[in-house]
């Protein structure tokens, strides 16, 4: 069967559910694919209050914003559908993709296309980090928030950052012990609130110090730590073993990009946002003309700024096809001064830099 | 203390009903609808299959589906990513070798 749609939106994460309600919201037909088996996508397993910013859910938990979206989805379904247990596998020629269901793959006709696949979890290069008992911190907290089951009974974090920090305090609400927190910067790089939280149950926080090895045959029984130099250089003879049955690697995401290099749209390393990412304009347009992205896929950040994101591709997307619409961008102008505000400050500083390299780019281009 | 989680501060978790499933011919119980790869985990299995090269210990890394860590032979189809595949009574789940062979 083939499927026809004028926009065409490749995840159910806070970006792609946001950039389908704006899009439908202003009129358009909109077909929205996610490929597990409820909308939300990360914040399905966020239990705890978010940061960000006041206007945009801050205090609020992860899984309550997902409710919150999956609510404007159902009231917007004259014109929005949306199929579950349905990835996009592939882009083919112009306008056109193949989605793959338990039971079928059909083809997919589009005008414009919003991609917010979101990020994949980085991993960390030491010895044995195959072992099983090893695992994202995303893995973590599906296994405990959504399924309701423990990693181990003792864990090692590596990284301390927001993500680190976070989950380690939802273990210890999971009745798991957290032997320490491993960060090889000199500092803690998340935010201090999350840091003291965790602190006052009684968890070390080790900076300065590095993961070389996991210990164990068939599975984790431990890990062997050693401490750092302001070079980020072992020092010798630092070397400690501690105890445990698993370990968590919060060391970062990377958008997860195979659709747009599909897609041909040209690609951009930045690190600050994470990697690889498709050069794209304020308007979320990458150097295909039809393709947009939003969220982690467009750069790691946050939940907030993911549904802002999805909301100006959203708008403009449609734009693009209907012609210039005062709603659409009064929907962008709002969301840019709302962006500008949470970028702002010393926390933001990483990202304005990101930005402000993809807008040189995009100017080269 | 069993994995399983019995009484959260915040959440609490639907479960399917009970079912019994083999592992390597051994009979395990779970919940209906949960990942293959979850109710192992809550049976104290972790370890998944053995790498293709040098027959290395796997477990689950991912558990949505990217890393392909998790994959086993269930109901004879190998390569199966067990942490997204739903359990379903009566299944038979087996741990991989390589890359398993296909069976015509
Ligand atoms: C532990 C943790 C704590 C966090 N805490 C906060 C916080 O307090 N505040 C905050 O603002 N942010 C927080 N974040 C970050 C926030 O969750 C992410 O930035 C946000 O979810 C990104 O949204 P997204 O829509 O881009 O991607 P995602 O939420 O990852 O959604 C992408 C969706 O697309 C689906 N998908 C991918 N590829 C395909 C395909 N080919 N076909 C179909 N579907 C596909 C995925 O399965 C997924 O459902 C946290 C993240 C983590 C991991
Ligand atoms: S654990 Fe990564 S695909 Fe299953």
């Amino acid at each position: 069967m083939s499927r026809q749609t004028e926009i065409f939106v490749v995840g159910g994460g806070p970006a792609g559910l946001s950039a389908a309600i704006v899009a439908a919201e202003l009129g358009a037909k909109v077909l929205l694919v996610d490929d597990n088996a409820t909308l939300g996508g990360q914040l399905i397993k966020q239990t705890h209050r978010f940061f960000g910013s006041s206007a945009r859910d801050a205090g609020i938990r992860g899984i309550a914003i997902a409710e919150k979206l999956c609510q404007e989805v159902q009231a917007r379904k004259k014109n929005l559908q949306v199929l579950l247990n349905t990835s996009a596998v592939g882009f083919y020629g112009d306008g056109e993709a193949g989605i793959l269901s338990p039971d079928r793959y059909e083809k997919v006709t589009y005008e414009r296309v919003v991609v917010g696949t979101g990020a994949v979890e980085n991993s960390l290069n030491f010895e044995n980090n195959d072992l099983p008992g090893i695992y994202g911190a995303g893995a973590v907290q599906t296994l405990m928030n959504v399924h309701g089951i423990r990693p181990g009974h003792k864990i090692l974090m590596v990284g301390s950052g927001n993500i680190g920090l976070i989950v380690s305090y939802q273990l210890l609400q999971a009745g798991v012990q957290v032997i320490g927190v491993v960060e090889a910067m000199p500092t803690i790089g998340g935010y201090l609130v999350h840091a003291s939280k965790i602190r006052r149950l009684g968890v070390p926080i080790m900076t300065g110090h590095t993961i070389v090895k996991a210990l164990g045959t068939d599975g984790v029984t431990g890990a062997l730590l050693c401490r750092l130099d302001d070079k980020f250089q072992r020092i010798p003879n630092t070397e400690f073993e501690v105890a445990c049955d698993c370990i968590c690697l919060a060391v970062g995401l990377s958008p997860l990009i195979d659709l747009f290099q599909q897609a041909k749209c040209k690609m951009v390393y930045i690190p600050e946002l994470g990697g690889l990412v498709p050069l794209h304009d304020g308007n979320m347009r990458t150097t295909n003309p039809r393709v947009y992205v939003a969220g982690d896929a467009s750069g790691i950040e946050e939940a907030t700024t993911a549904i802002l994101g999805g909301r100006i591709a959203g708008a403009r997307a449609y734009e693009s096809i209907h012609g210039p619409s005062a709603t659409a961008q009064k929907i962008v102008d709002d969301a840019n001064l709302e962006l500008k505000s949470l970028r702002a400050g010393s926390t933001g500083d990483r990202i304005r830099w990101g930005r402000e390299r993809l807008s040189q780019e995009i100017a080269a281009c | 203390m069993s994995l399983r989680i019995e009484e959260h501060p915040i959440l609490t978790f639907k479960k399917g009903k009970k079912v019994t499933f083999t592992f390597d011919g051994k009979k395990l119980e779970g919940f209906e609808g949960e990942p293959i790869a979850a109710a192992l985990h809550a049976a104290g299995i972790r370890l998944l299959r053995h790498s293709p090269h040098k027959n290395r210990a796997r477990g689950f890394f991912c558990a949505i589906g990217r890393c392909s860590s998790c994959m086993m032979e269930v109901n004879g189809v190998v390569n199966t990513m067990t942490c997204i595949t739903p359990l379903a009574a009566g299944m038979d789940v087996k741990t991989q070798k390589g890359h398993g062979v296909i069976k015509p």
